[in-house]
């Protein structure tokens, strides 16, 4: 039996950044507010030291921070004519878990997504007509805009001291910055980080194609820096160990060094670690949620009641826990009715090695958003009349460092050993880096995602069972953006030029990226979507879901500032308008 | 945090199990209620002698006591100075709290411990020791009663404080300076009564009575070292301005150094409470204390010594500290021209590289920005010559620091023998 | 108390001890109902703090002996290690570097054990994009594979094949040539190359790349945290010597 807490105003399940900004923006609120989170706690100088923090083979390649899915995990298929099988090691993409979540291991790539992005499906059929957006593109619009969303892109930049340059403020384009962003009101709060060799290289070819590069969105501090909350973050020093990997100085925003030092000594707020939740309760009547029960790790479960539940995990479990507590309708792709698991999607990579026989490049140095990228050909930023795809990426040298296993070993070419290939990369691995593609994923029917009829985790819940492909429209995207980078690549004058296309159906075997979408969307009414624009549930009024879990599908860039902003924006909504009139739907269906 | 907290042998304590003497069967008729100006005087008194560094304990109840205090002759636990008339002072009446602060006795005249800093706390006035008996009158009591101290024989005699208090402590209020401007008779009576820097910042005695011929040049307790806070180039405060110690005390760090260890304790609950006027009449009168030590003769160090500190530090420390020592202002502190850093002790500097140390996290700077520990990584003769090393960098001065020094220490306070196998044939 | 560490869990070595010693570690990874408390943080307490607290990395014993692999096993890890990584005029190869024995401490380890992967059944092939689908853990894969392997490689077995039989028969094993019987060969050649180059290319403390051998082969310079100088000196070579989470021989003072 569950032994009943005491109620609390609202519960946060899931402690990284969703669950820290809501836990932050509520208690401001004065709400008494309990996070449970299923990890442990972390912290800088305990967890991910300097001392110990750069670690290939343990952070990498034995997955310390992350998931473990011997506890969870899913079970994957391309489409419904496979049968799913569990995913049993961690690797296209990779949660986290613990205190922070994956906002411990990010890169720090912080970008705002295209004002068109949040139109896509409107925008693209007005602009390139029906035969652009096929039957089973299951994309829809956004219900919230990006001039909506620009004041809490605003606010986690800040929070963050993102280092970057600006390209349009206010309307005005600027020197140096990405002419092709939304207009922002202001700057960055930092100045870009200093650039290394190799995307400095890139840039000079791009400019020269007439491409426009700049500095990438970092979330990784150029200097010393004091945010809006008092928080303080350090300067990068470039170690190399970002990307996967906690930051041991101060320098990545993540929960705990942009939110936490502030929220902690808050009397209204709670923390639980090493807490589970295994379903969120839901009212005899089911048009409210009533708290969450949780497992600690001794196994003693508990009810804990709640005026409202925040479902703050990751993107995936969150999609999960509704689907295992019975809230809103499972999707059913024969159909393509219901909500709960529709549109889930992803994002597609793809890479062009570069190496110079003239040049030492130290690819060893950088940090996790450290590079030069260009946007002309991501989103509509460019004319897609004949191309056969809607869509786009970006296109730059990120620099994150050059781990060298992961950057000598690939599983997918396994003639890379032996005497020749010693020679090989005791020459090489100086001198090369690579051009990186990072592109949308639109939704389809196909792609979904639903609980598994076999698999079970450790406490004997169906597994989630992920269903995806890349479609036509992906493929045909990301080799366009490859020939692109190709191009540059050559144009950077390279002794040696090898595109690395992504090919085939989607695996979870090779690292891709940890940008999952979908499956509780938001959208303008109940029937196409799981949560309102304020991330409201349509079905619980006093359950919010967070997270990309919301996107309808996903757009060419990193996901976290668009997630901390629709994060943001239901914080405020919920402080200007639910608390007024709890349990009441912000949109009426 | 407990293990940060339980740190000082006389860190405002008011040591006992004297409580418990009572037993609640004081007869005494009841104070009457003070007003709430005296209880609001009393509050802030409470804030300049840090009570609740010592009498709160992590997730206890305020001032319910039980935080452990390790001591050269065993652990005291701190009292529950709440009003509970069994397990706190409810049964006592102002005169004997006044007694307590003054004498160090408690309300049945049996000697408190001198964890409990009473030869600081005896220069304060009877008015202001009233309004914050009064004060402590108006939390809410606690029932909790702290465990009993853990003290070997003969330290637990309590009678013989008669001789330790003959020996080291001299009753009376504080005196003023005729000669001194008002601001900095307030200071010297803010560091020297209630605030009980030399409580820490004193050399001790074998007995860990204060060496009052010596004040605040520096002492070590519990495995830490409090440093010098007078005008010494080197290990006191010669270089920092008067700002510079308004700073530290409200936020816990300056461009110069943060507050780490106790330190972080005192800050959070004390020093950052304080009234701008009262941290500055503290800067005045710490910025006019004299250089009473010697300077620190120019150490032979061996170069191989420097050498390998140096690449331990190239290696370890510059990613925050930076490579020429400057730190990065406000967050990692700078440790050329760091006076802890040149303390004639190392205790202190040794301790931070081996256990690792947060700093103190306060309204204004609330990043408690940590050191991270290194015994398990380095080994006595690293931690040795790394220590050796920045003491002795960017002009620092001060005497080496050898691997026997750091194992010491490390025994005392680390509990880890020596670092992982660092797979170097 | 045991995290996800890439070192070895089973007997207890220097670390292991220590660990347990310091009470470190006192909040445990993910895994639930795994006998610890859950920890309440809050209440306007501030960020915790616990002095001596380090999640440092669980290093397994470097004694030079085999814990996990039987004499046939090791024979043949360490031929195949030195076809894949041989010593030359370049340096060590995968053997001089330790190679064989970090494989071993790994699979006698968590990471052999599998302790993170999800392991339950029912079991199928599946698709190539499904990934990871053995029954197996990677230190049963060792196992399995190996004796099928010395039959197929004819004579006394892999090991003792001449250096480029050794190399045609690894290309044929790399390419799904050999069969296994209950292993993809594919499969475990892909693990015996992952492992390789872990135990090449990762720190010193896990036992293999001795010396930093596979590190110095490749201009990479080690656990450091501090490279800021260094971004925008174009060109230039890298002036600092590899340095592991253990330190280097400068540490000394000597070199």
């Amino acid at each position: 039996m569950a032994q009943l807490l005491p109620k609390v105003d609202a519960v946060i399940v899931g402690f990284g950044w969703t669950g820290a900004i809501m836990a932050q923006e509520l208690t401001d609120a004065g709400l008494n507010v309990l996070a449970l989170e299923r990890g442990r706690w972390m912290d800088t100088s305990t967890d991910f030291a300097t001392t110990f923090a750069q670690d290939e083979l343990r952070y990498y390649w034995r997955k310390s921070l992350f998931e473990r899915p011997a506890h969870e995990t899913l079970t994957i298929r391309n489409n419904t004519g496979q049968a799913a099988l569990p995913m049993r090691e961690l690797g296209s993409f990779l949660p986290g878990t613990g205190v922070g979540g994956a906002g411990i291991h990010w890169n720090g790539q912080l970008w705002r997504f295209l004002p068109s992005d949040f139109q896509a499906r409107s925008h693209n059929l007005s602009r390139y007509g029906k035969a652009a957006v096929p039957d089973d593109m299951t994309i829809q619009d956004y219900p919230v805009t990006y001039d909506e969303l620009e004041p809490f892109y605003d606010k986690f930049e800040y929070l963050c001291g993102c280092s970057g340059k600006a390209g349009n403020l206010k309307g005005q384009i600027q020197p140096g910055g990405d002419p092709f962003e939304g207009p922002r009101s202001r700057d960055y709060p930092n100045p870009p980080l200093a650039m290394p060799y190799a995307p400095t290289l890139f840039a000079q070819a791009a400019a020269g194609m007439g491409y426009h590069p700049f500095p990438h969105p970092a979330a990784n501090a150029s200097q010393a820096y004091v945010n809006p909350l008092g928080v303080q973050l350090a300067p990068c020093t470039f170690c190399g160990f970002c990307e996967k990997y906690g930051c041991g100085n101060y320098s990545k925003a993540s929960s705990q060094t942009t939110i936490l030092p502030v929220l902690l000594r808050k009397p209204n707020f709670t923390l639980k670690t090493d807490s589970e939740v295994l379903r969120i309760n839901r009212a005899p009547d089911g048009k409210s949620v009533t708290g969450v029960t949780y497992i600690d790790a001794s196994g003693a479960e508990y009810e804990q009641p709640a005026e409202m539940v925040l479902l703050c995990a990751y993107v995936l479990h969150n999609v999960r826990l509704l689907l295992l507590s019975g809230i809103g309708a499972p999707y059913d792709p024969a159909t393509g009715q219901g909500v709960i698991g529709k549109n889930y999607a992803y994002q597609i990579t793809s890479s062009v090695k570069f190496k110079f026989d003239d040049k030492l490049l130290n690819p060893f140095i950088g940090a996790g958003a450290l590079g030069m990228m260009m946007n002309d050909f991501n989103g509509d930023n460019f004319d897609h009349t004949g191309l056969g795809f809607i869509g786009g990426g970006y296109i730059g040298v990120l620099q994150t460092g050059a781990r060298p296993i992961e950057t000598l070993f690939d599983s997918g070419d396994l003639s890379q050993w032996g005497a020749a290939w010693k020679q090989k990369v005791a020459h090489d691995y100086l001198r090369s880096f690579f051009i990186a593609t990072h592109g949308a994923v639109m939704s389809h029917r196909g792609n979904y995602l639903d609980l598994d009829p076999t698999y079970h985790d450790v406490f004997g819940r169906p597994l989630m069972r992920m269903t995806f492909d890349y479609t036509d429209n992906e493929h045909r995207m990301s080799d366009f953006l490859t020939d692109k980078a190709t191009a540059i690549a050559h144009a950077m004058n390279a002794s040696t030029v090898t595109p690395k296309p992504r090919q085939g159906s989607w695996s979870v075997v090779p690292y891709q990226t940890t940008h999952n979408t979908g499956g509780a969307i938001m959208g303008a009414d109940p029937h196409s979507s799981a949560i309102n624009r304020y991330l409201q549930s349509w079905d619980a009024p006093n359950l919010f879901v967070l997270g990309s879990t919301a996107f309808p599908q996903n757009a060419g860039y990193n996901p976290t500032g668009t997630v901390a902003a629709l994060a943001y924006h239901a914080a405020d909504a919920i402080r200007t308008q639910y608390l007024k009139a709890p349990g009441q739907p912000l949109v009426q269906a | 945090m407990r293990a940060v907290r339980a740190i000082a042998f006389a860190l405002g304590l008011l040591a006992t199990g004297a409580a418990s003497s009572g037993l609640g069967q004081s007869t005494t008729a009841p104070t009457p209620p003070a007003s709430p100006d005296t209880v609001a005087q009393g509050r802030y008194i409470a804030v300049l002698g840090d009570c609740e560094g010592c009498h709160d304990r992590p997730r206890g109840a305020p001032y319910a006591g039980g935080l452990p205090l390790n001591t050269p002759f065993g652990v005291i636990y701190s009292a529950n100075i709440t009003p509970d008339a069994k397990a706190g002072i409810g049964g006592w009446t102002e005169a004997d709290f006044y007694r307590a602060m003054h004498e160090g006795q408690d309300d049945q005249h049996a000697n408190l411990y001198p964890a409990f800093p009473y030869p600081y706390f005896t220069r304060m006035p009877r008015a202001d020791v009233d309004a914050l008996f009064a004060y402590l009158r108006t939390v809410p009591a606690s029932p909790q009663a702290p465990p009993p101290n853990k003290l070997g024989f003969p330290f637990s005699i309590r009678a013989l404080v008669t001789i330790w208090n003959w020996l080291n402590f001299k009753p009376g209020d504080f005196q003023p300076s005729p000669n001194q401007s008002a601001e900095w008779n307030r200071g010297a009576y803010l560091v020297n009564g209630p605030g009980h820097c030399g409580a820490c910042h004193t050399p001790k005695n074998f007995l860990s009575g204060d060496e009052w011929s010596k004040p605040l040049q520096g002492g070590k307790l519990d495995n830490w070292f409090a440093p010098d806070l007078n005008g010494d180039p080197h290990g006191g405060l010669a270089s920092w301005s008067q700002a510079d110690v308004i700073e530290f005390l409200k936020t816990g760090r300056n461009g110069r150094a943060s507050a780490g260890a106790s330190m972080t304790s005192v800050i959070q609950h004390s020093a950052s409470n304080m009234s701008d006027a009262d941290l500055a009449a503290i800067a005045t009168y710490l910025k006019s204390l004299p250089a009473p030590l010697p300077a620190p003769a120019a150490s032979q160090v061996d170069p191989q010594v420097m050498a390998a500190g140096a690449a331990i530090y190239r290696d370890q420390c510059a990613a925050c500290h930076r490579r020429d020592g400057t730190g990065v202002s406000h967050e990692f502190p700078p440790l050329a021209g760091d006076a802890l850093l040149q303390a004639s002790d190392p205790t202190t500097i040794a301790r931070y590289i081996l256990t690792g140390s947060p700093t103190a996290a306060t309204a204004a700077q609330p990043t408690p920005f940590a050191m991270p520990a290194y015994a398990w990584k380095l080994s006595d003769s690293e931690i040795a010559a790394v220590a050796t090393y920045i003491r002795n960098s960017w002009g620092n001065l001060a005497p080496p620091v050898s691997a026997h020094q750091v194992a010491d220490l490390r025994a005392k306070v680390a509990a880890h023998p020596t670092r992982p196998p660092p797979g170097l044939d | 108390m045991k995290r996800d560490g890439a070192g070895k869990t089973g007997a207890p070595t220097r670390l292991v001890d220590r660990r347990r010693l310091l009470g470190v570690g006192v909040a445990l990874s993910a895994a639930p109902l795994a006998g610890a408390a859950a920890e309440t943080i809050g209440g306007g307490q501030g960020m915790p703090f616990t002095p001596n607290q380090a999640d440092y990395p669980n290093a397994p014993d470097p004694a030079h002996r085999y814990d996990y692999f039987n004499p046939a096993e090791a024979a043949f890890v360490e031929a195949a290690a030195a076809r894949m990584i041989p010593a030359d005029a370049l340096g060590p190869g995968a053997v001089e570097a330790g190679v064989p024995v970090f494989i071993d401490r790994q699979l006698a380890g968590d990471y052999g054990k599998a302790t993170r992967m999800y392991m339950q059944g029912p079991w199928a092939k599946g698709e190539k994009t499904q990934g990871y689908q053995s029954r197996f853990t990677p230190a049963q894969m060792y196992r399995a594979a190996i004796p099928p392997i010395d039959t197929a490689a004819g004579g006394g077995g892999f090991a003792k094949l001449k250096g480029d039989d050794q190399d045609a028969f690894l290309k044929r094993l790399q390419t799904g040539q050999v069969d296994l019987g209950q292993v993809d060969a594919v499969g475990f050649f892909t693990l015996l190359l992952q492992n390789v180059m872990e135990g090449f290319f990762s720190d010193p403390i896990y036992g293999g790349n001795r010396d930093m051998a596979g590190w110095k082969l490749i201009g990479f310079p080690g656990a450091r945290y501090d490279q800021t100088e260094f971004v925008t000196q174009f060109g230039a070579p890298y002036p600092l010597p590899p340095v592991g989470i253990g330190g280097r021989p400068g540490w000394s003072g000597k070199a």
